[in-house]
C-alpha cells in the first residue's frame, strides 16, 4: 500500500509539471499584452510599460518566468494579479463558496443518483425505470446553460420560489437552485451507472447464494448488492468531485456566485495572466489528488485488490 | 464448430457452386456468427457465400432493427439537410432585421415554416430562420472536431499502445497533462487568444483538448490486440509496422472508437454552444444557436421564445447523436450494454 501510494505520488510529478507548463506557455505566449491592457485606450508610456513587464517578470525568457513561478509556488506564492492583489487572496475568497455548491451539489447526486440507479435497477423494464431513463437522457442532452437559464426564469422569475440569483452565498437555502443545476447532469450518469451494475450483479452467483441462504432483502441489497456494485459509481463519483471543486463556469455565471469558476472566467476575459495560472494550478492539484484517492478506495470496497 | 457444419452444408455447397464454397464455409465458421442453417440457407446464393459478414454488415443488420436508430437517424439526416442547404427550409434571410414592426415578436404557431412562426428576437430577426441557419454551425464544429480528434487521439493511442516501452510512457504523460485541464477551460484559454473567431478556429481549440479519451480507448484496445496470433503471423509473414498497424490492428480496434467519437459528438456540438454562449466561440455575423441563445437571455423575461427556440433545437441535435451513439455502441459492442 505505501509503495503504491510513493509511486502514485512520484508519477503525478511530471502530470503536474506538465499541465502548470502548458497552462502557462498557453497563457503568457499567445498574442495579448496584458501590461498596454492596463492602460485601457490610453497611449501607454513606454517608460512605465517596462517598468511593470520588469516588475512582473514577463521580460524574461518564458522558461525562466515559469521556473520562477513553480520555486515561488513551493513557498506558498501564487503571485501577483495585474490589479496588485496576491493570486493566493483571490482564491481564498473564491474557494469556500466552490467547496460549499460543490458539496452540496454532490450531496443531491450522490443521494438521488444512487438512489434512482438502484430502485430502477432492481426494477428494470417497469415504468419507473423507463420514465427515469428518459429522464436522464433528456437532461444529458440539455446543455448546462439552457438548463441553467430555463431554471432560473420558471422557477426563480416566473414561480419566484427561489431568488434568481444567489445573493450570500453563505445562505444554503439561496445555493438550492445552482446545486440542483450543477448536480443534474452528473446525477443522470450516477443514475445510468448504478442501474446498469445493480442489475448486472443482481444476475450474480453470491447474490443467490445471499438469497438462498435466507438473508433478509435488506441485507442481500444493502451489503452484497450495494457494496460490489458500488465500485465504478465511486470512480465516477470521485473524479466528479474533482471536477465539481474546480468551479462551475457556466453555474456560477448564471447564478452570480462568486466562485472559482466566476473568477476563472473573469481572469480569462480580461488577459489576467497570474490568476488564471494560479487557479488551474490548484485545480490541477485536486484532480490529481482526487484520482489518487478513488484508486485507494478500490482497494477499501473490494478487497480483491491489493496494492503491492 | 466447423466440424459440426460442414456435413451438413456440404451437399447444398456442392449442389450450389463450386470451389468457392469451401473458403465461404470456412469463413463463416470461423468468424462463428452464422449458425448452420443460415449457411445452409445462404449456401444457394453464391454472391452472399462470397465472404463472411465483417464487423460493419453484422453491426448494420443489428441496426437496422433498432427503432431508436431510426428516429436519431431520421432527425440527424433533417439537421443535416438543414445545415447544407437551409434555404430548403426557409427563404427568410436570418440576418434580415425590422426592429420598428418585429421587435421580440411572439411566436405563432399555425404559421407553420413561415417567417414568424417562432417569432421574432430583439433585433427583429426571424428565430426560425435563425434556428435554421443556426444549425450549419454546429453540424460543421461537431463532425469535424469528431473527425480531428479521432484521427489524433486514434494516431497517439496506436503509437503509445503499439511500440510500448518508453514511447507509451512520454504519450501516456502526455495524455494524462492535457486530461488535466477541462475541456472548456483549454478551449476558454486558447479560444481568448484568437480576435477573429470562425467555426475553423473553435474546431481546432476543442481539438486540442478533445482528442485524449480517444487515445486512451485506442491504446487500450491496442494493446488487447497486438498479442493476438493474427499479428504474429503477419509479422512472420514479414509485414512491416505500417501494414500491421493498419491493415490488421487497425480494423480490429475500431469498434470501440467508433462508439466513443459517435457519443462525444454531441458533446462537442454542446462545448461550441457554450463557447459561443460566453461570448468567446462563434461571432455575430455568424448564425450559431450559441450566440443566439447568448444574446435573447437578456431578454427572456419578455421573450422567451427567442432563448426556447435555439435552445431547443440544440437540445434535440445533442439528443440525437447520444441516441445514434448508444445503438451504434448496441450493435457494436454488445458487452459494453
Amino acid at each position: 500500500m505505501g509503495r503504491f501510494v510513493a509511486r502514485r505520488l512520484l508519477q503525478m510529478i511530471p502530470v503536474f509539471i506538465g499541465t502548470t507548463l502548458l497552462i502557462f506557455l498557453m497563457v503568457y505566449s499567445l498574442p495579448g499584452d496584458p501590461v498596454k491592457a492596463l492602460f485601457g485606450s490610453k497611449a501607454a508610456d513606454p517608460a512605465t510599460v517596462a517598468r511593470l513587464r520588469h516588475e512582473y517578470g514577463l521580460d524574461k525568457p518564458l522558461l525562466q518566468q515559469y521556473w520562477d513561478y513553480i520555486t515561488g509556488l513551493f513557498q506558498g506564492d501564487f503571485g501577483q494579479s495585474f490589479t496588485g492583489r496576491p493570486v493566493a487572496d483571490l482564491m481564498a475568497e473564491a474557494f469556500p463558496v466552490t467547496i460549499r455548491l460543490a458539496l452540496f451539489a454532490f450531496a443531491i447526486e450522490v443521494v438521488f443518483g444512487i438512489g434512482l440507479g438502484v430502485l430502477t435497477g432492481l426494477r428494470r423494464g417497469k415504468f419507473l425505470d423507463q420514465a427515469v431513463l428518459i429522464f436522464t437522457l433528456i437532461v444529458v442532452s440539455i446543455p448546462v446553460f439552457v438548463l441553467g437559464n430555463m431554471a432560473q426564469f420558471l422557477i426563480g422569475v416566473k414561480w419566484k420560489l427561489v431568488t434568481p440569483t444567489v445573493q450570500d452565498s453563505t445562505d444554503l437555502s439561496q445555493l438550492i437552485l445552482p446545486a440542483v443545476v450543477l448536480a443534474l447532469l452528473s446525477l443522470a450518469y450516477v443514475t445510468r451507472l448504478t442501474r446498469t451494475t445493480v442489475a448486472e450483479n443482481l444476475r450474480a452467483d453470491y447474490i443467490r447464494t445471499a438469497v438462498a441462504k435466507g438473508l433478509p432483502r435488506r441485507r442481500v441489497v444493502g451489503v452484497h448488492l450495494m457494496r460490489n456494485s458500488l465500485i465504478p459509481v465511486v470512480t465516477f463519483l470521485g473524479t466528479d468531485l474533482g471536477m465539481l471543486m474546480g468551479g462551475a463556469i457556466i453555474t456560477e455565471g448564471i447564478f452570480n456566485v462568486p466562485g472559482v469558476g466566476n473568477t476563472l472566467y473573469h481572469a480569462v476575459i480580461t488577459s489576467e495572466g497570474p490568476t488564471v495560472v494560479g487557479v488551474v494550478t490548484v485545480l490541477v492539484l485536486v484532480y490529481l489528488v482526487s484520482s489518487l484517492v478513488v484508486d485507494l478506495l478500490y482497494a477499501v470496497l473490494d478487497p480483491r485488490i491489493r496494492y503491492a | 464448430m466447423p466440424d459440426n457444419k460442414t456435413p451438413q452444408a456440404g451437399p447444398a455447397g456442392v449442389a450450389g457452386t463450386g470451389p468457392s464454397t469451401a473458403a465461404g464455409l470456412a469463413d463463416a465458421s470461423n468468424a462463428s456468427v452464422a449458425s448452420a442453417a443460415e449457411v445452409i440457407a445462404e449456401a444457394g446464393k453464391p454472391e452472399s457465400r462470397e465472404k463472411a459478414r465483417s464487423l460493419g454488415q453484422d453491426a448494420w443488420r443489428e441496426l437496422r432493427r433498432n427503432w431508436i436508430f431510426w428516429v436519431s437517424g431520421v432527425l440527424l439526416v433533417l439537421l443535416i439537410l438543414m445545415a447544407a442547404w437551409p434555404s430548403l427550409f426557409t427563404d427568410v434571410d436570418p440576418r434580415h432585421a425590422d426592429l420598428r414592426n418585429h421587435y421580440l415578436g411572439g411566436p405563432q404557431w399555425s404559421h407553420f415554416f413561415q417567417e414568424d412562426w417562432f417569432g421574432y428576437n430583439v433585433q427583429g430577426q426571424s428565430v426560425y430562420a435563425r434556428t435554421v441557419y443556426g444549425a450549419r454551425a454546429s453540424i460543421i464544429v461537431g463532425v469535424c472536431v469528431t473527425i480531428a480528434v479521432t484521427v489524433l487521439g486514434g494516431i497517439i493511442g496506436m503509437i503509445a499502445g503499439y511500440f510500448g516501452g518508453w514511447v507509451d510512457t512520454v504519450l501516456s504523460r502526455l495524455t494524462d497533462v492535457f486530461f488535466g485541464i477541462p475541456l472548456l477551460l483549454g478551449g476558454l484559454v486558447l479560444l481568448q487568444a484568437f480576435t477573429n473567431r470562425t467555426v475553423w478556429t473553435v474546431t481546432f481549440a476543442l481539438t486540442a483538448f478533445g482528442w485524449m479519451q480517444i487515445a486512451r480507448v485506442m491504446r487500450g484496445a491496442v494493446i488487447t490486440q497486438k498479442q493476438a496470433d493474427f499479428v504474429t503471423a503477419a509479422r512472420a509473414l514479414g509485414a512491416g509496422t505500417n501494414r500491421i498497424l493498419f491493415r490488421h490492428i487497425l480494423p480490429n480496434v475500431l469498434g470501440p472508437v467508433i462508439v466513443v467519437a459517435t457519443i462525444a459528438l454531441g458533446g462537442y456540438i454542446a462545448t461550441e454552444a457554450t463557447l459561443s454562449y460566453l461570448g468567446i466561440g462563434l461571432k455575430d455575423p455568424t448564425v450559431s444557436w450559441g450566440v443566439d441563445i447568448s444574446a435573447a437571455q437578456k431578454d427572456v423575461r419578455d421573450g422567451p421564445h427567442a432563448l426556447m427556440m435555439p435552445a431547443s433545437f440544440l437540445s434535440l441535435t445533442v439528443l440525437a447523436f447520444i441516441l445514434l451513439g448508444d445503438a451504434v455502441r448496441d450493435a457494436l459492442d454488445p458487452k459494453l450494454r
